[in-house]
């Protein structure tokens, strides 16, 4: 059995699910960045006392789950969302769900996830794919950051689906309850929610650790790291800010030149230039974040460890912090 | 970052998927395009899995030295930690970190190991001896 499903891939799996459920149900326009953008996606925060891989816990985009939340509600659009007390129970419903010709996207845990590098398998469980169908007793998966479906054994699918720790999916499923009928003009309000949104996001929230904010706390920090832990620890909190700035799932930049995109695309509906000018803050903001992770490969290889070398890490932060400033701040001033 | 420069450097993906980055192209629009991989992120990984295997060696010299139990070194070598274990295997933390006393581990009736060897996905014989040859 299978579902008339179009796979497209995308840079980070929350908006790649978002976003082929919903054209899926009808909403052509739908693309990743608009998707990133609507939802707010954009973000940063160094979130205290939590240590992930024994190294400080960074993000650069907003709380897993919200994308798809977020878009969904600011579209008008109905959601289905379900997490189950138990795996028979899960599968029961995937079932019903795909006999009745519906895709879902399920959050998993990517520590057995079978199609995936063993060097990218850590016990990480927000990710995000997509059960389209079910051929030779194997379900099928349109996992958006992979170029082609893959599929899952029954016993597959439900390890990644119950995999346990810190945000267990508990077979967490969702998807839009109807077809859509997005209009144009219900797109133009989305991106403008999403807009103001995530410029509160950013410039707003009365924490330290916290959009503009929280990037210069890191910068603070990265000055403090090689008196502190020495070199070699130093470096690893390098090397995973890195990690979470680039590795699977940004589209480069620690998400910045998604949403570069996103401001373009948001011209072709609203078409204010400031959009344009804004656009090309976040591709410079998104060039800064890459030379800062040049800088730290150069550190953590121990090719540079020089207190001067980490002031010249502290400083792209630091320069990225006021591009980002200004560039939501121009934002903030739009007339809509 | 211009659609020329998406970098295309080997890293572990390779085999399993190219990566989506959005770039611009020469009039500045933007575009998505795929990468093989960028050499700064392989090495971040790299890092990564240093700091892996040295905990999983620390672990094992405890455990060969008498000073940490069998189920210290398979959590580090599943990359697990006590919450983890819990999550998984029923047991609260506190009783966790006490299987990882090699002296309570000796004690542990079979039926508590089983559910370590379970989840560590070896046989009890490896979970109670895991550096006999």
């Amino acid at each position: 059995m299978q579902i008339k499903f179009e796979h497209i891939q995308s840079a980070h799996c929350e908006n790649g699910v978002t976003t082929n459920l919903l054209r899926y149900s009808g909403m052509a326009k739908i693309t990743e960045p608009l998707a990133f953008g609507i939802g707010s996606g954009l973000f940063y925060i160094q979130i205290p006392f939590l240590k992930v891989n024994n190294a400080p816990a960074f993000s650069y985009r907003i709380m897993p789950g919200l994308i798809f939340k977020r878009t969904c509600k600011s579209l008008g659009i109905a959601v289905e969302r379900k997490k189950f007390s138990s795996p028979e129970k899960a599968e029961a419903f995937l079932m019903q769900c795909l006999d009745a010709g519906q895709p879902v996207g399920c959050q998993v845990g990517v520590y057995y996830l079978t199609y995936f590098p063993k060097e990218y398998r850590f016990h990480f469980n927000a990710h995000n794919l997509i059960v389209y169908g079910k051929e030779n007793g194997n379900y099928l998966i349109s996992d958006p950051v992979m170029e082609t479906v893959t599929s899952l054994s029954p016993y597959e699918l439900q390890r990644v689906r119950f995999a346990k720790g810190a945000l267990a999916p508990r077979g967490q499923l969702y998807f839009p309850k109807e077809k859509t009928n997005v209009t144009d003009d219900d797109i133009r309000k989305a991106i403008v929610k999403g807009i103001k949104r995530n410029t509160r996001d950013m410039l707003h929230i009365p924490a330290g650790v916290v959009g503009i904010k929280g990037i210069r706390h890191t910068a603070k920090k990265i000055l403090k790291w090689r008196e502190k832990l020495g070199v070699k620890t130093a470096g690893s909190y390098l090397a995973q800010l890195v990690r979470m700035q680039e590795e699977i799932g940004t589209g480069g930049g620690g998400f910045r030149f998604i949403y570069a995109a996103f401001l373009q695309q948001a011209y072709g509906f609203i078409p204010k230039e400031e959009l344009l000018k804004v656009s090309e803050q976040f591709t410079k903001a998104g060039d800064v974040w890459r030379s800062s992770a040049v800088q730290a490969a150069g550190i953590f290889k121990g090719r540079i460890t020089s207190e001067n070398d980490f002031r010249q890490m502290s400083g792209y932060l630091l320069e990225v912090a006021e591009i980002e400033k200004e560039a939501f701040k121009s934002l903030e001033k739009i007339k809509w | 970052m211009k659609k020329s420069e998406i970098p295309q450097d080997k890293s572990l993906l390779v085999g399993f998927t190219r990566e989506v980055d959005y770039a611009v192209d020469e009039s500045g629009r933007y575009t998505s395009g795929l990468s093989t991989g960028w050499e700064v992120k392989s090495s971040a990984l790299d890092i990564a899995w240093d700091d892996i295997h040295h905990r999983v060696n620390d672990a094992k010299e405890k455990v060969l030295r008498g000073e940490a139990s069998p189920v210290l070194f398979f959590m580090e070598l599943k990359l697990m930690d006590p919450g983890i274990l819990s999550a998984y295997t029923g047991f609260w933390q506190w009783q966790v970190k006490r299987h990882m006393k090699a002296s309570v581990f000796k004690k542990l009736p079979e039926k508590k190991l089983q559910k370590y060897a379970d989840l560590f996905e070896i046989k009890l014989e490896e979970l109670k001896n895991p550096f006999s040859k």
